[in-house]
């Protein structure tokens, strides 16, 4: 079984960061999901068919955000700017630039772990001693 | 800007990073409960109170032919820890010293950290019921040497299976205990830490704050940490000499399954 999840040699990782890169490599399987149910779906004209594959693609839109939530939860900077990013009507780009500059740069505010302040500690269970 | 005010605060970005990373580093060695107990949020610091599930009755109606129910609720405590830091030793950060006075962050991180231990282990009074108070188990003696700590932690690990209370079980040792325990060699040079680890199959957890030691289940769903605003570093004030910080957060905590531990006294 590998563990390409992790860049770094996971005994040198805190239990935080490990569950950290297990939800972003669930993040990536779920988006590459989504994107083979869409291919599928273009392709396929058996209705029901289809029907069963547009149903299996909603679970993955289900497994996509709860992973998603779970890491903005965990990171105050990623989720100031998804923030200023999701369900904004207007220009993504514009939006995803302001975001960022309001999480990261702050103009003068020096909130170096993103505009809410936090220092994202969250739970730290899983934690050895 | 929110609530903190950093922004306001006079000191450079990178002292702020600096301060964000000393108290990061600080606080999570010391906060024990959350490396047990579920944690859900954050909320953010708008967020006021847990919902219970529970109402409670009105004796008044606004008119015939209605009844009313009200909603209970449990509000989140702000726990707080001030501190004030040198602005010379600051300045001294930028200009690259490697060693700044930050003892007046360290030490309020360690009392929020302990703050927030006791609140949930043992209780704080007219706000948060703590786990040692909601247990329902008649508390075992830890005993006055090491030498007899695999007894009590087993008693308990079988008691919690008695009550139908799966592990993995973890053991929260107050400050004391957890020195004793990991210098501690058994009969024959084995480490007392992984008798015990081996008792429980689960973490054993310096918990600065607790008094004795408590064994509870990690499976999940029985105690639950709701956080609002995690902890974060905010501003107050400053002077020519000094600039004032504080260490907040809010939270609230439940317990779904109070048979899930036993407290073990000093």
């Amino acid at each position: 079984m590998g563990f390409d999840q992790y860049h770094e040699p996971p005994d040198e990782l805190p239990p935080a960061a490990r569950t950290f890169a297990r939800l972003c490599a669930s993040l990536t399987e779920e988006a590459e999901a989504i994107g083979w149910y869409e291919q599928r779906l273009a392709v396929e004209a058996d209705p029901d068919a289809r029907a069963i594959m547009s149903d299996a693609q909603g679970e993955e839109f289900k497994h996509f955000s709860m992973d998603l939530e779970f890491l903005l939860r965990r990171t105050p900077a990623w989720r100031e700017i998804a923030q200023g990013v999701l369900f904004q009507p207007g220009s993504i780009v514009e939006h995803g630039e302001e975001a960022e500059a309001d999480a990261l740069e702050g103009g003068d505010s020096g909130d170096s772990g993103g505009s809410s302040g936090s220092l994202g500690i969250g739970s730290l269970k899983g934690a050895s001693r | 800007m929110n609530h903190l005010l950093r922004s306001l605060a006079p000191i450079s970005d990178s002292s702020w990073k600096l301060l964000d990373e000393e108290a990061s580093e600080r606080l999570t060695t010391p906060l024990a409960a959350r490396k047990l107990v579920d944690f859900s949020g954050p909320h953010g610091w708008e967020h006021s109170a847990s919902d219970l599930g529970r109402t409670a009755p009105l004796t008044s109606a606004p008119c015939d032919g209605v009844t009313g129910l009200q909603r209970r609720v449990m509000p989140l405590i702000e726990l707080r820890a001030d501190f004030e830091l040198s602005r010379a030793e600051l300045r001294d950060a930028d200009r690259g010293a490697v060693d700044p006075d930050l003892e007046a962050l360290d030490i309020a991180a360690h009392q929020i950290a302990v703050a927030e231990n006791v609140s949930v282990f043992h209780g704080w009074h007219g706000a948060i019921t703590g786990i040692e108070e909601a247990s329902p188990h008649e508390r075992m003696a830890l005993g006055e040497t090491t030498d007899g700590y695999p007894r009590p932690v087993a008693g308990a690990v079988e008691r919690l299976l008695h009550n139908g209370i799966s592990g993995p079980y973890a053991l929260a040792l107050g400050g004391e205990q957890y020195q004793r325990v990991v210098q501690t060699a058994e009969h024959g040079g084995y480490p007392l830490l992984e008798h015990l680890r081996k008792i429980l199959e689960g973490p054993i957890i310096w918990a600065p704050g607790v008094r004795g030691a408590l064994v509870l289940s990690t499976r999940g769903g029985d105690f639950l940490f709701e956080s609002g605003q995690d902890l974060a570093i905010g501003y107050d004030s400053s002077d020519a000499e000094v600039a004032r910080f504080y260490l907040e957060e809010s939270f609230s905590f439940r317990i779904a399954t109070p048979e899930a531990a036993v407290v073990l006294e000093p």
